[in-house]
């Protein structure tokens, strides 16, 4: 999970890392109102999951409140690379004297963590990655002050960042992040070491050794749907196509996605409407929850189910279809299932025995993905002009 | 020969007694492993009979292994306690840990690979969060479904269970020395790389087929492997051409992070180092048996 940038804050002061003061407000009275409290002048910052915020129009210094109010409502509403902006931060413009760049994260070709330090930061770090340093943490001796001051050395910044280093690895480890960035970490007047920025990706398998990280998931800007399915457990993202997805295992849905957008090529460029891996054991319970998120897309035009029959053998997958179309009663959008792997037949031979309305059987992913991009297709078409209620 | 595991391996399963370990200890047995124990802290000394067998329970990895010869462990531990039974295997100086718990923390991960690094990598993990290895009518550590494929010529190397399942499917007339499911996870022991060299010295194996997915640079890195040290031939497959930016695609380490982690590139970094890349699953099926 992302944090916006109020949130990672919120998280450095609880482990000791400078930030300065905040607040975040949603609309252009209460910025002002903020504003007072903080002092003139102030930044406005958009509260978005996304970089290259400053360049987008998304932070702007306010000198007077009636800048305040100009900047808050320019801001307030803004779509940043596809992110509304709901949320600003206030905060005091700081008196900086050097920027710096810094990050902890997860190497993952070095199955290790990583410190990134430049001693020049700012918003075009990403332009200038020579001037990184790169050092490699070990995740079982982490971060003390002495491994802090050699990667402060490393990195060109002062001494006095390393305990602020420490305090960050803090913010790594305690919270279990994949990264903790800080882009600008500055340097004051007096010397002193403050986070203007913040990013923190938090690790979701992680969640159930952190109950207050829940608090941080951002429900409004949620999508319905995904929100729906992981009410229900169900491994779901939405994406904007027509070919509603149900399948086992990850690497297959993923794969599904694929053949189902080839095969689209052919019929209109109809697309894949989502993921949905529902596991390995595919029962009627998570089929028939699975069926009825998808199916609650009101984009979505056809269902391709790809199943293969792993461990659990493909007539209880079959009879958990079975079952599942049985439990919503009506599937008012045709539904093209394959079925491999073990006992196939016999779990095809169930599918059609059952001959349920709308179901139709293909016997292979690439026959199957072709079935039900078609079917989306002419169903576009049949909305246009001569609806015939499907196929 | 096969790699990883043979028909010679011992095998123990922590977590027997919990429900999954025990389901599939069953169905390890009814491949022909040689199961030798478990192993359930608190539980030394029961049995848990399986079909025909007791097998014996035991306190600790070490305890086990002296007592029976084990050189193979497979993990159903759930993620909260998979550091603590990981890490033991690799205190107990095991040869190969196979995880198969999903869901485990990343920090936890990177520390049971750092200590394994620390203690010299005596210990070769696989996983977590995957399918383990079979070396169909040898052996079969995790949950591989054993009766979908025979012995054979290929070795697979896989981050995906069920594309593993799919082309073992369909490769099946051909058969397999060893599928090995490396898992999904961002951070994982065993790499593409291991297994392509291992397949490259097993000669048993004449193709290897290798199927990758969004995330990460290790298919990047395995191409630049296979360019280098794989004269056998290589097929491969990417999963998630159609993956929308920044979202997690089902397993931890499938996603997206800007422009970095893209099937395309992995697709395209695999073709110039003269891996053969399928389109679908089955196209890429297709081409293993041109090969072959």
């Amino acid at each position: 999970m992302d944090l916006y940038e109020y949130q990672a804050k919120e998280l450095f002061s609880k482990h000791g890392v400078p930030t300065g003061p905040q607040r975040v407000v949603a609309n252009p009275t209460d910025a002002v109102a903020a504003a007072r409290i903080l002092g003139l002048p102030v930044v406005i910052k958009a509260q978005v999951k996304v970089g290259g915020r400053g360049k987008a129009g998304g932070v702007k210094l306010a000198r007077t409140t009636d800048e305040v109010t100009t900047h808050a409502e320019a801001i307030l509403g803004l779509d940043i690379k596809g992110h509304l902006v709901r949320k600003v931060m206030v905060t005091p413009a700081s008196d900086i004297v050097r920027e710096y760049y810094f990050s902890f994260l997860l190497d993952r070709a070095n199955r290790t963590f990583l410190a990134l330090a430049s001693a020049s930061g700012g918003v075009d770090i990403e332009e200038n990655p020579d001037t990184l340093a790169r050092i490699p943490v070990d995740a079982v001796e982490g971060v003390d002050l002495a491994k802090a001051r050699e990667i402060a050395e490393a990195a060109g910044l002062p001494e006095a960042a390393a305990p602020v280093l420490v305090q960050l690895w803090k913010v790594f480890t305690a919270e279990e992040a994949t990264l903790v960035e800080v882009n600008p970490l500055i340097s004051g007047s007096r010397g002193e070491i403050v986070a203007l920025d913040g990013k923190v990706t938090l690790d979701d398998n992680a969640s159930f050794r952190h109950p207050g990280h829940a608090d941080l998931v951002d429900t409004a800007a949620e999508d319905p749907l995904e929100a729906a399915a992981k009410a229900k457990d169900l491994n779901y993202v939405k994406l904007d196509g027509q070919v509603g997805i149900i399948g086992n295992g990850a690497g297959l849905v993923m794969s599904t996605l694929d053949v189902v957008a080839y095969a689209g090529e052919q019929h209109g460029g109809v697309k894949p409407a989502n993921f949905l891996d529902i596991g390995g054991g595919a029962s009627a319970d998570v089929m028939a929850n699975g069926l009825e998120i998808i199916l609650s897309d009101p984009d979505v035009r056809s269902v391709l189910v790809n199943v293969f029959g792993g461990i659990t053998a493909c007539d209880a997958v079959a009879n958990g279809i079975v079952q599942a179309v049985k439990f919503l009663g009506k599937v008012d959008r045709p539904l093209v299932v394959r079925l491999d792997g073990n006992n196939a037949e016999e779990g095809r031979r169930i599918l059609a025995e059952a001959a349920l309305p709308g179901v139709f059987q293909i016997e292979t992913m690439d026959e199957a993905a072709d079935t039900a991009a078609k079917l989306a297709s002419e169903d576009s078409l049949a909305g246009s002009s001569f609806s015939t209620g499907g196929v | 020969m096969a790699i990883f595991i043979n028909s010679g391996s011992r095998v123990i399963v922590q977590g027997m007694t919990g429900s999954e370990g025990r389901k599939h200890t069953a169905r390890m047995l009814a491949a022909g492993t040689t199961i030798v124990g478990g192993v359930t802290p608190g539980k030394g000394g029961q049995t848990v009979q399986i079909g025909q067998s007791d097998i014996p329970v035991y306190d600790s990895v070490a305890k086990a292994m002296a007592d029976t010869g084990a050189d193979t462990t497979v993990i159903f531990v759930p993620p909260k306690f998979a550091k603590g039974a990981v890490v033991e295997a690799i205190d107990a100086e095991i040869g190969l840990a196979v995880v198969i718990t999903e869901g485990i923390p990343v920090h936890d991960s990177a520390y049971f690979w750092a200590h394994a690094v620390a203690k010299g990598n005596r210990t070769r993990i696989i996983g977590p969060n995957c399918p383990g290895v079979i070396s169909p009518g040898k052996a079969n550590a995790g949950i591989i479904p054993a009766d979908i494929t025979t012995a054979g010529r290929i070795g697979l190397v896989s981050k995906s269970g069920t594309l593993t399942y799919q082309l073992m499917y369909e490769l099946r007339d051909i058969g397999f020395s060893t599928a090995v499911g490396i898992g999904g996870d961002p951070v994982i022991g065993t790499t593409h790389i291991d297994a392509l060299a291992a397949f490259q010295d097993d000669p048993e194996t004449e193709l290897i087929v290798m199927i990758g997915e969004i995330g990460g640079d290790a298919e990047e890195r395995a191409a630049a492997f296979v360019k280098e040290n794989v004269t056998k031939p290589v097929v491969g497959y990417v999963a998630g051409f159609t993956a929308p930016e920044g979202k997690t695609m089902g397993h931890a380490g499938a996603i997206v992070s800007g422009s970095a982690g893209t099937a395309a590139a992995k697709a395209q970094a695999l073709e110039a180092a003269g891996v053969k890349v399928g389109k679908t699953p089955s196209e890429t099926a297709t081409l293993a048996r041109q090969l072959l």
